[in-house]
């Protein structure tokens, strides 16, 4: 263990130097596992720890990722009429991808982990965990041309204000992720609804515009040439092409609407416009499984998202009043990110519900309510942020709903 | 014939499942028509009514049959949903009712002791006051180092509570008055003679006599102490009257004792202890018993009476007295139980039989890191280094006083505690692992679905003290009530305790628990929280409280 040795010996003084203290136990304890022994209590402990926990959850995104990368080269090519085939332009697209989720992903973290290892410094504890999950969720849920500067409000809003100010890691009332893109969707509206903000370079290539390509295209286009490649040559969007998600369509014209524009398989396997890393949802399927599989997510959330959806879904098809009500309740699950939101957001353990019966009833609600969210408001036809930051409000209240009937059971026992 | 018939309704129910499944993903393909949906959905419908109206009908057919004294066989009925997923109870429980505790986790260590029984010569025994919790201090000591004394000749008392004495386990000289911090008394030990010569004591008859005089006859010869209050695991006050008497029969923890070892030739003192408990409880004695294998329990056991048999089925900790006692006569606020454990019985009846304080103790040596796993045969309060010398291999480890999930960390100049009946030796696990948190060396106990352990079910582990990451707030939720097969929300309560909320504790629970119960939460918990002491902390307050 020579390497240990090294580490070991370039240890910053705790007392010192708080702040690289903190940095290198951060990155110490994430190279390898500390040599602490149990005390008093348990002898022995079970091999799961926190670290464990949250890089499997990260762990269960990648697919996301890499289809999320892809699909935003894929979109913006899409638009211009180009490469219209899914694998078409392949390196085009994929280096297209990069270039957006690059920097989102890098300040993402930057942000976040910079203000978790600044209040762990200060607060003289270890970094914790919760951070690589945030960080990994939040660039997959932004439109993929959002402002850096935006996105660093957002990092930086979530992690002080709905994290930290309560006390960290397991302390949150609400879902970080969620209100990172809950402060932009309220802050910077337009940067992140309407039909214009999904595609990527969209705002740059309509008529009259010459598609905006940086200094990073420029790279890659020598690349390319050098290579014998096409390059980026930019063009203008074709006509008809409106960048419309399926549930803005099916707000307008129902299924049909929809149908229209993209076909069935097109929504399930995602190559549509969306949020980065929610379209897909095979992959996401792929990671919900990973989690109920390694019983890291909570199954009964997520039935209970299903069934709510369900219910909700088949109440508005018999309710019938507008085109997008009668949307077949099975098809809503193809549109928008209903998945992406049951395996990754709603099942956060520590803003959901917490009993056995209330995670069912959270979900159920989640999904009741998302489903109300997304075809009854006519402001912005997705539901499942608002209705998970809502349920996690009332979580503990579902909690003492089941841990109330069962404290007056033991009273009457003890009195019987 | 039995296994065959669940095999095949098994089979036939992940079967329709799965062409329910198929026939949706086709329905996506086709997108035209959910005939096949409909359908499929339709006939798992009609075959859960069935085998409800089956079941129902069944019931109603036994009540029926039970209003009119009419005993009628217990037949299969062929397709019953809730009988499916249910193993059938071991013929020697006889029909009677078997709880089975689906959650808990067994660990499955090296090092499992075998049933051989040996004698070891242990030289120096110790009285040691801290094994009772809730005595003050510095106790009243009626000995001084050189005198002799007898097997069962008082020892100490606790000046708040001095009718109840606390007697040698052996016969000897006092050797050392040893003492701790602000100098309280932590051991008395004796070298013990080569033959031990018992004080010969006058039991009360246990049918005849009164109850005061078997209580007070208890009190003055040391029977007292081998009472453990429930709630806070304390020793029962001179007056008190217990609710009910609990005692479990088997040992579910990592590692544990044989019973059956124990019990061997020890029938009639056993029995003997059981009807001197039935004289002290204003309720009844209950005896669990144990459902997980193929052979019956002991015959001293099955055959016991003057007790309820209460028969448990299940992984650890469903051989917690604490967990039998949930499932049996809950603790309310207010009441007490009293547990024992099966050698303390065994004391027990021999005192009230023969008027001698028989301190003879079975205890376990295992670990992997043990020589030769064995039962040993010895005395209260033995030396532990005496016990285990010879018989452990390797120089850094940590010898438990007690299992590896509720034991007490001790070493060789250490005496074992007065309920002790298990030591077990594991490695510690003061080592670095490279990116051990996600790929670890070496094969560790968990239950998380996260590391291979479920494709290798019969593995046995090493197992050291590595905490296998740091301490965290609470994140994972749900994860304590997977492995304690209590209707409880630990979690929950635990929060309580941490923020002082006595109606809280009390209301979920807290005087149902003991550390041994939630030492398996403990074990499983993901942010390493210490639940056996936070648990203490609120029994503690609630004790305070009164």
């Amino acid at each position: 263990m020579g390497l240990i040795q090294y580490f070991k010996k370039i240890e910053p003084d705790k007392k010192k130097s708080p702040f690289l203290h903190t940095a290198y136990d951060a990155f110490f304890t994430f190279l390898a596992s500390p040599n602490s022994v149990t005390k008093d209590g348990v002898h022995m402990r079970d091999g799961m720890d926190l670290k464990r926990t949250m890089v499997h959850v990260v762990l269960a995104m990648q697919l996301c990722y890499v289809f999320g990368t892809y699909n935003i080269g894929h979109q913006h090519f899409t638009a211009m009429g180009e490469y219209l085939g899914f694998l078409e332009g392949f390196h085009l697209k994929l280096a297209h991808g990069l270039i957006k989720l690059f920097p989102i992903f890098v300040v993402t973290h930057v942000v976040g982990l910079g203000i978790e290892f600044w209040y762990a410094a200060k607060k003289g504890h270890a970094v914790e965990e919760g951070f690589l999950v945030s960080g990994a969720l939040i660039p997959l849920i932004m439109p993929p041309d959002l402002p850096i500067w935006i996105l660093v409000l957002s990092v930086a809003f979530a992690v002080i204000l709905v994290k930290e100010a309560f006390g960290g890691t397991g302390m949150n009332i609400w879902n970080v992720a969620l209100m990172a893109r809950l402060f932009v969707f309220f802050a910077y509206p337009t940067t992140i609804s309407g039909d214009d903000v999904w595609v990527s370079g969209f705002e740059h290539i309509r008529a009259g515009y010459a598609a905006d390509y940086g200094w990073a295209h420029n790279l890659f286009n020598g690349l390319f040439g050098a290579m014998g490649l096409d390059k980026f040559t930019g063009g203008q969007v074709v006509d008809g092409f409106t960048g419309a998600t399926p549930l803005a369509l099916a707000y307008q014209g129902g299924w049909e609407a929809v149908t229209a524009v993209y076909s069935v398989s097109d929504m399930w396997w995602g190559t549509i416009p969306g949020s980065i890393g929610e379209t897909s949802k095979p992959f996401i399927l792929f990671g919900a499984i990973f989690l109920l599989v390694t019983r890291i997510a909570s199954w009964r959330i997520m039935l209970g998202m299903v069934l709510g959806a369900s219910l909700m879904a088949i109440i508005l098809n018999a309710w019938d009043a507008t085109p997008f009500m009668n949307v077949p309740w099975y098809y809503q699950f193809y549109m928008g990110s209903f998945f992406f939101a049951m395996a990754f957001m709603a099942t956060d353990p520590v803003t959901a519900a917490s009993t056995n019966g209330g995670k069912i009833a959270y979900g159920f609600l989640i999904g009741f309510i998302g489903m109300i969210v997304r075809v009854l408001n006519p402001a912005y036809p997705e539901g499942w942020m608002l209705a998970i930051i809502f349920m996690n409000t009332f979580a503990p209240l579902l909690d003492r709903l089941v841990l109330n009937p069962h404290i007056a059971r033991r009273k009457k026992l003890a009195h019987a | 014939m039995h296994t065959n018939h669940k095999f095949f309704s098994k089979l036939l129910l992940s079967t329709a499942l799965l062409i329910s499944v198929n026939s949706l993903s086709a329905q996506n393909a086709a997108g035209d028509t959910n005939v096949y949906l409909i359908a499929i959905l339709i006939v798992i419908g009609a075959l859960i009514l069935v085998s409800a109206i089956l079941t129902l009908s069944q019931n109603f057919i036994s009540i029926e049959a039970a209003k009119f004294g009419v005993e009628i066989e217990e037949k299969d009925n062929g397709f019953s949903l809730s009988n499916l997923w249910k193993e059938a109870n071991p013929l020697y429980t006889n029909g009677t009712p078997v709880t089975e505790l689906k959650k808990g986790h067994d660990i499955l260590l090296k090092g499992k002791p075998s049933s051989e029984l040996i004698k070891k010569n242990v030289k120096r025994f110790a009285v040691n006051p801290k094994s009772f919790r809730g005595l003050s201090p510095i106790p009243k000591v009626l000995v001084e180092v050189g005198d002799e004394v007898k097997a069962g000749d008082p020892i100490y008392y606790d000046k708040k509570n001095p009718v109840v004495k606390f007697v040698a386990p052996v016969s000897g000289e006092v050797i050392e008055i040893n003492r701790g911090e602000k100098r309280a008394i932590t051991d008395i030990v004796i070298l013990a003679d080569s033959e031990v010569k018992h004080a010969q004591l006058d039991p009360p008859s246990i049918n005849e006599a009164s109850r005061d005089d078997i209580v007070s006859f208890l009190l003055s010869s040391g029977g007292w102490t081998l009472f453990n209050q429930r709630p806070y695991d304390i020793l029962p006050a001179h007056d008190a009257v217990p609710t009910n008497i609990f005692i479990s029969t088997f040992n579910t923890s990592p590692l544990s004792p044989d019973s059956s070892v124990i019990i061997e030739g020890q029938g009639d003192l056993f029995q003997k202890g059981l009807d001197t408990l039935n004289r002290l409880t204003s309720g009844q004695v209950f005896l669990g018993l144990c459902a997980n294998f193929d052979d019956a329990p002991h015959e001293v056991f099955t055959g016991a009476d003057n007790v309820v048999k209460k028969w448990f089925k299940g992984k650890h900790p469903s051989g917690n007295v604490g967990i039998q006692i949930h499932h049996t006569a809950p603790i309310a606020a207010g009441q007490t139980v009293w547990t024992l454990s099966v050698q303390e019985v065994i004391t027990l009846g021999e005192l009230m039989h023969k008027g001698i304080f028989n301190a003879r103790r079975i205890v376990v040596i295992g670990g992997a890191n043990v020589i030769n796993p064995v039962h040993v045969e010895t005395y209260i309060g033995a030396n532990v280094g005496e016990l285990v010398k010879d018989n452990i291999q390797g120089d850094n480890n940590r010898i438990i006083d007690g299992d590896v999930l509720s034991g007490k960390q001790t070493k060789d100049s250490n005496y074992l505690g007065f309920r002790s009946d298990q030591i077990s030796v594991i490695e510690e696990g003061d080592y670095y692992e490279i990116f051990g948190w996600l790929v670890p060396i070496k094969a560790r106990p968990t239950i998380s679905g996260t590391f291979p352990n479920f494709l290798y079910p019969n593995l046995e582990f090493d197992g050291d003290t590595n905490t296998h990451g740091e301490r965290r707030a609470f994140v994972m939720s749900g994860e304590y009530e997977k492995v304690l097969p209590m209707d409880l929300y630990p979690q929950h309560l635990m929060k309580a305790i941490m923020t002082g909320d006595f109606e809280q504790m009390e209301g979920l629970g807290i005087y149902e628990l003991s550390e041994e119960d939630v030492a398996l939460c403990e074990f499983v918990c993901t942010s390493k929280m210490p639940l056996q002491n936070i648990l203490r902390d609120g029994l503690d307050m609630m004790r305070e409280q009164g």
